[in-house]
């Protein structure tokens, strides 16, 4: 079994890369179906790996460091988060309409990201990745695309300094770049802790971890829809990856139980804080990032209770929220590039991404309403959405957690959990808001009213993507096999006896949650509905205005009524921008009210700002600024002083050779 | 013999559920009619009010999709199967294993969610008002519900409100203040989430002042008689859940024989009366608060619940 999947994902690896080269000499769409039914048959491949529990393989490519090559492993952690980049892919890439070779080559960089087994080719993968999707971000037509990708290229480098630091600090008493090697001599003392703190930084800040989320709403807006896709669905996860490979696997065993709280408290502010702009922002694609930044938030809690359950030595409670993280990553990497490729089609069929500009557009656009619809339940996490089922593991594994024991951390828990639901009640919030106002009442402009269904293969992977959710949904034990082997390696546990076919159990011999049963049950009550209907003769419904509380029916001359008239995105999120606003959100309101007899219109103008921005980004954009001001002072030295700065420096550095060589 | 004598507890759960959710609306109007010094209809009005609605023809909005067509069967379908894992009269009826109470919480959520995308469909300000003002309340009930669970799942060792609630029956845990706590949380959520006052007044006729009603504005016939049916279920449910966990007397045990559910049915409608009684009184004695003013009241709440953990980290030490 293994002996056939890793080298065929070596292949993969290569036809990516010779799609995107492909791609630049044009060799157009053809280079696009292989892609797609490369990744599809990539994915089915790893998939089976997963299942079969075979034991992880390794393969040397030919290339990178003289003597050594580039090791590629497939293990159960590697494989998962492969699936979720190749899952994505091949929806993402099936949907295109012209051959994007940027696309074939950001998904190569995650997937050699992921496969890698040494330093090298993690690093070499992740910043391929991230450059592939720098081009995409430029790739943006908006006013705001420059902006967004100097962000977004800064923190990219960023990322890639502190993910670079972090491996050369795991490796230092390995001595080798082999992961194996570092595995067998883990780093110690406050090295590898330091490393902890660098791959929360770097690859944390890639994933979108508050506070240092701040690049990804402005680049998720700027890219072409594919490419948000990818990089909300696959990128963040190939992020997260970095993470789980460096703290659970790299850093040995026994790790310190703070690294844990420290996951638990960033992911729980993520979770917050993206999805309360979730419910503030007025672009949909935004709306969609800071979605992202929120399920990224519940994924890194979840690995945070798991990180402090295995300090603790209680596999069975670290394997539980271990496998709500790996499910929950799953979930994401199937339903936000659907509602991705969905924002994209409403962009290209109804000519805007403002909520304010779109409505009803169910009925001119039904495919990607279903599909949208389905995307949305699986945002807002109710039951039989695979959401739905991570988020209940999260759930169980946080009231579990109080048996890990300390007061301190107990507190934490429960403050944490509560903040936790808050996220998900506001995440289904922005759900409810994003669906409602884009897709149902009634278009809010002539050209929305007018819109185009997606074209036929973009249907067709939403289709598809919807249909995995569906699947997910009801079978999440599914995702719960994919992710044993990882659980297993890392976790020191898997969920024996605790997931089957029908259902999930915190505790082997308890009851647990049962996504069939539910839809049983919601199913027979809508059958017996139906039989009420028929059984009472009610006659077939009729059309007629809106009643609206008894307004007059929209004059003829306005063929979809007032578009004031109806609740808009801000009218719909004041309440909860009023509760929050101050305290989370910088959110200013102010009225502009002419006195009586002014003609002017009185006006409300809002502004929002992220409190990173204004709390972390601001004050570093002035030490920049200052910094660099006092640094002019040396491109005006004179000759001598510039040469006396030279030789000082040098002897400073035989100094510091001389005295440091005997450490 | 169990899985029989479980199915057909169901049976008679579901049967009793929907028709007495309308007697239940019906009784705490009347009460509140003779509280306030009216006669007040019969208790039975609101199921006449039924039947005369499920023969009408439903009027759908003009531009409205097929969401507006799905949602009252998906509100009514969702609450229907939430109410069938909230035990009324006896324990161990054959939806016992699917009876999570974060389950139960979310297919609340999606009745709501349903009915508020319901509201919007109709393009109409009102319903995007209450969508926007129930979406907003449900933000602050469910961490509330959710450390509430909390408080549950640390005394009885699970989530699984029929486990639950055995435990709580056997009664070993005693007098608790987190219970209390927790009760006084719960109280608040489900004023919240039924649209009752404090929290909604599910009687007013000023449209700007509603907030479940809003939604449902735009329905008629049998449309509506599904969407108020809805109504009556999810306060008989709340009120089953809360007598269910914190009154557990009388309520029959798994495998119960006969007696001990005639017993059972006695006690739960004792209970339901009781709780339907104080919130008659309730709502004859203080009015409808201010709509920025609910966020504070389930922030109390959620206080509440948090203490009610607390208490419990404190007491017992949970090492």
């Amino acid at each position: 079994m293994t002996a056939i999947v890793l080298p065929a994902l070596a292949a993969l690896l290569a036809i990516l890369v010779a799609a995107a080269l492909a791609g630049l000499v044009s060799l157009g769409r053809q280079a696009g179906i292989a892609t797609t039914l490369a990744c599809a048959l990539g994915a089915v491949l790893t998939m089976a790996f997963l299942l079969s529990g075979a034991a992880p393989a390794t393969l040397v490519l030919p290339i990178g460091l003289t003597d050594q090559g580039i090791a590629l492993a497939l293990d159960g952690l590697g494989g998962m988060f492969a699936a979720i980049v190749l899952l994505a892919g091949t929806a993402v890439t099936l949907g295109l309409t012209d051959s994007q070779p940027l696309v074939a080559l950001f998904l190569a960089g995650m997937l050699l990201a992921v496969l890698a087994a040494d330093a090298l080719g993690l690093l070499l993968g992740f910043e391929l990745m991230s450059l592939a999707s720098f081009g995409l971000v430029l790739r943006g037509h908006d006013e705001g695309t420059p902006r967004a990708a100097l962000l977004y290229g800064g923190m990219a480098t960023w990322a890639a300094l502190c993910t670079l630091a972090a491996l050369a600090l795991l490796s230092g008493n390995a001595g080798e770049l082999g992961f194996a090697a570092i595995r067998l001599h883990p780093a110690t003392g406050w090295r590898v802790s330091a490393a902890f703190v660098l791959l929360l930084l770097g690859p944390g800040s890639k994933a979108g971890l508050a506070p240092l989320h701040v690049w990804l709403p402005p680049a998720h807006g700027a890219a072409p829809a594919p490419a948000s896709a990818l990089m909300s669905g696959a990128m963040t996860k190939v992020a997260l990856y970095v993470i789980i490979r460096g703290a659970f696997d790299l850093a040995g065993p026994a790790t310190p139980a703070w690294w844990g709280m420290a996951l638990l408290v960033v992911g729980t502010i993520s979770a917050v804080l993206g999805a309360l702009r979730a419910n503030v922002e007025a672009d949909i694609k935004l709306v969609l990032a800071c979605s992202t930044i929120e399920n990224v938030g519940l994924i890194a809690a979840a690995l945070g209770l798991a990180l402090v359950a295995r300090a603790a030595d209680l596999p069975a409670l670290s394997s539980l929220a271990l496998a709500a993280a790996l499910l929950h990553a799953l979930a994401h990497g199937l339903f936000k590039p659907l509602l991705f490729l969905c924002a994209g089609a409403v962009q290209h069929g109804a000519g805007s991404r403002q909520l304010g500009r779109l409505g009803g557009l169910m009925r001119a656009m039904p495919v990607t309403g279903a599909a949208a619809l389905a995307g949305v339940v699986c945002l807002a996490g109710v039951p039989l959405a695979p959401s739905f089922a991570s988020e209940w593991l999260l759930f169980q594994a946080a009231f579990a957690a109080p048996r890990i024991g300390g007061l301190g951390f107990q507190m934490l828990v429960c403050v944490c959990a509560p903040l936790l639901a808050l996220a998900v009640a506001l995440a289904a919030a922005a759900a409810i808001r994003l669906f409602g106002i884009a897709f149902l009442g009634r278009p809010r402009t002539p050209r929305g009213a007018a819109a185009e269904e997606a074209p036929r293969l973009t249907r067709w992977a939403m289709a598809g993507l919807g249909g995995s959710c569906l699947l997910l949904g009801l079978f999440p034990a599914f995702g719960l096999a994919l992710a044993a082997p990882s659980l297993r390696a890392l976790a020191g546990g898997g969920l024996d006896g605790r997931a089957s076919a029908w259902a999930i159990l915190p505790q082997a011999d308890g009851p647990g949650y049962v996504p069939l049963g539910v839809a049983l049950l919601i199913g027979l009550a809508v059958l017996g509905t139906h039989w009420l209907r028929r059984a009472r003769h009610v006659p077939a419904a009729r059309l007629a205005p809106a009643w609206d509380g008894g307004f007059a029916a929209a004059p003829a001359w306005m063929p979809f009524g007032d578009p004031l008239t109806e609740y808009g995105p801000d009218g719909f999120a004041q309440p909860i921008r009023r509760a929050f606003g101050s305290a989370l959100l910088v959110v200013e309101e102010t009225l502009d009210m002419p006195p009586p007899g002014d003609p002017r219109p009185a006006r409300l103008t809002l502004s929002i700002h992220d409190p990173a921005e204004s709390l972390l980004f601001a004050p570093l954009g002035q030490l920049r600024a200052m910094l660099s001001a006092r640094l002019d002072v040396l491109q005006a030295l004179t000759a001598r002083r510039a040469l006396t700065l030279m030789f000082a420096l040098l002897l400073l550095l035989l100094v510091f050779v001389a005295v440091a060589r005997p450490l | 013999m169990t899985a029989l004598l479980g199915l057909a507890a169901l049976a008679l759960h579901v049967t009793l559920m929907l028709a007495a959710a309308p007697l239940l609306v019906g009784v705490v109007r009347w009460i509140k009619a003779r509280l306030t010094g009216r006669r007040g209809p019969s208790p039975l009005q609101p199921w006449r009010d039924l039947l005369r609605l499920s023969r009408k023809q439903a009027i759908h909005a003009e531009g409205s999709s097929r969401m507006l067509r799905a949602a009252p069967v998906t509100v009514f379908a969702a609450t229907l199967a939430a109410a069938a894992l909230v035990p009324s009269f006896a324990l161990g009826m054959a939806s016992a294993p699917v009876a999570d109470l974060l389950v139960l919480a979310g297919l609340l959520a999606m009745a709501r969610g349903a009915a508020a995308l319901a509201g919007m469909d109709a393009g109409t300000a009102f319903g995007g008002i209450g969508a926007s003002r129930v979406v907003t309340f449900a933000v602050f009930a469910e961490p509330a519900m959710l450390l509430v669970i909390f408080t549950l799942a640390l005394l009885a060792g699970t989530t699984n409100l029929d486990a639950v609630a055995g435990v709580l029956r056997e009664g070993t845990l005693g007098l608790r203040v987190s219970l209390g706590l927790a009760l006084v949380a719960i109280l608040a959520v489900a004023i919240a989430e039924c649209g009752r006052i404090p929290a909604d007044n599910a009687a007013t006729h000023l449209e700007l002042t509603m907030v479940h009603e809003a939604m449902a504005l735009d329905y008629a016939g049998a449309d509506l008689a599904l969407i108020e049916w809805s109504g009556a279920i999810r306060l008989l449910l709340w009120m089953s859940l809360i007598a269910a966990i914190f009154a557990p007397f009388g309520i029959a045990p798994a495998g119960g024989s006969p007696l001990d559910w005639v017993l059972g049915l006695v006690a739960w409608a004792a209970k339901v009366l009781l709780l339907a009684t104080g919130l008659a009184v309730l709502e004859s004695l203080i009015a409808r608060m201010r709509l920025f003013q609910v966020p504070e009241f389930l922030g109390v709440a959620i206080l509440l619940g948090l203490l009610a953990v607390i208490f419990l980290f404190i007491s017992q030490g949970f090492a």
